[in-house]
């Protein structure tokens, strides 16, 4: 085993908890309720243990994480440890008056949620009547508190044509950033899969188009692009390896990888209510199971990219075959890379589908 | 552009700080984490939004006893791609 580096970044899930519903959510298909959440003062004590453990990062999510009355307190408890603050919210909850709080307790960027460019669309993809308005006064909220503002559009076949006036409608709202990122197939964006995924030359044409911004629009909005691994050659170096940078605790305390990583089902995750996170980190074998290269089969361990890819997505080679340990079925050299190219082929075929929207089941 | 008469100063989303744990100089922009090398964390020292970017090149040449044109050179390279990063704002003087 690799000696193991301290953590990066924690993502911190305080809710499942949302107003919204939208079709792709990357939280879990089985949502934990409010009775199960961690309360506010064990979430102060787990960011007094990250910053000891040498995390720089903390992620307010969720869920819609202002859902949570605490949100406050655990801003400026992040502050007092000098980690750097960053808010992902929908926007859909809460205004001026919260934005203000949070950036006097030492918020240091909001990352805001818009499912289209325009209202019709976005309110539909969101499962929320009004929600594209109330997201507008948002984004002017946080730049009335000069906090800087990243816009996140999550983008698919059915709101991928609007790419340019995506990019327009960030810069309109004082966005220094955006980050345009395809959906990744996991959990509820699973179940939609045939509903959102692009076709090749709805993807060749946004992509041109935001290469194209990029280029126009250096040193005033930075784009950040996530492609479709479904389209890729070679899988996405999934969290900069399993248990390298990252760790994410959810709603209920659990701490594991990345978000999907509860799917996989012969690992048991440990959680913050029994264990510290330095024990979690350092000494657990969920954390240890996919670290560095050993764990690697074929074509991985021989590959040239196993310290770039670190074999892909675990949870995407589990979703697609049923096996958390095979290389990332995204990648070309994969042995099951078929199985993306029939999920391509499927969706080109089919008909318009209904979402399936999120929801407590 | 940035230039030698340019007054520069972090932007408002980024953080330059030593870190006990790592124990070297970070800069943290939103999902992104930056590891300066030394001699850009001797640049980024004196990023304070008085000096202008001609001073800096002063201060450095005159502390590392090195050409002015060379490390002219250096400052204004390094300083443009972390506008171009968004980064860097204008102080305005």
């Amino acid at each position: 085993m690799p000696a193991v580096d301290p953590p990066l970044a924690l993502l911190a899930e305080l809710t499942h908890r949302c107003p919204l519903a939208c079709p792709y959510c990357s939280n879990p298909v089985e949502l934990e309720r409010a009775s199960g959440e961690l309360g506010g003062e064990e979430w102060q004590r787990v960011l007094r243990e990250a910053a000891a453990l040498g995390v720089l990062q903390v992620h307010f999510s969720g869920g819609e994480p202002m859902v949570r009355r605490e949100l406050r307190t655990l801003i400026a408890e992040a502050a007092s440890h000098g980690l750097y603050s960053n808010l992902i919210t929908s926007g859909a909850l809460g205004g001026e008056r919260e934005i203000a709080a949070f950036a006097e307790a030492g918020l240091r960027h909001v990352q805001l949620s818009f499912q289209d460019h325009e209202a019709a669309n976005a309110d539909r993809i969101a499962g929320l009547a009004g929600a594209f308005e109330r997201k507008l006064k948002f984004a002017a909220a946080v730049r009335a508190a000069g906090l800087p503002l990243t816009l996140n559009m999550v983008v698919h076949r059915q709101n991928l044509d609007g790419i340019a006036e995506m990019i327009d409608m960030a810069q309109a709202l004082g966005a220094r950033r955006v980050e345009i990122a395809h959906v990744q197939y996991y959990a509820w964006a699973l179940e939609n899969r045939a509903a959102l995924l692009p076709s090749r030359a709805q993807l060749d044409e946004a992509t041109r188009i935001v290469e194209a911004a990029r280029e126009r629009l250096r040193g005033v909005l930075a784009i950040d692009y996530v492609v479709p691994d479904y389209y890729g050659v070679r899988p996405k170096g999934c969290m900069n390896g399993w248990g390298r940078q990252f760790l994410n605790v959810m709603p209920s305390g659990t701490v594991v990888p990345c978000h999907a990583a509860e799917t996989i089902p012969d690992l048991s995750f440990p959680s913050v209510r029994k264990q510290s996170l330095a024990d979690i980190w350092y000494r657990s074998d969920a954390f240890d199971r996919f670290r560095g290269t050993d764990w690697m089969p074929e074509p991985c361990r021989g590959c040239d990219r196993r310290e770039i890819d670190w074999g892909g997505c675990r949870c995407q080679a589990l979703a697609l075959t049923g096996d958390a340990a095979r290389t990332d079925p995204v990648c070309a050299l994969s042995p099951d890379h078929t199985l993306v190219e029939a999920a391509l082929g499927e969706a080109a075929a089919a008909a318009p589908q209904p979402f399936v929207y999120r929801q407590f089941r | 552009m940035v230039g030698s008469a340019s007054t520069l100063k972090l932007a408002p989303h980024i953080v330059f700080r030593f870190d006990e744990t790592r124990q070297r100089w970070i800069m943290m922009a939103p999902e992104r984490l930056m590891l300066p090398d030394e001699q850009a964390v001797e640049i980024l020292k004196l990023v304070d939004g008085r000096a202008s970017v001609a001073a800096i090149v002063d201060t450095l040449a005159a502390r590392f006893n090195a050409p002015r044109e060379e490390i002219a050179g250096d400052v204004a390279e390094m300083l443009q791609d972390l506008a171009d990063k968004g980064c860097l704002a204008d102080a305005g003087r």
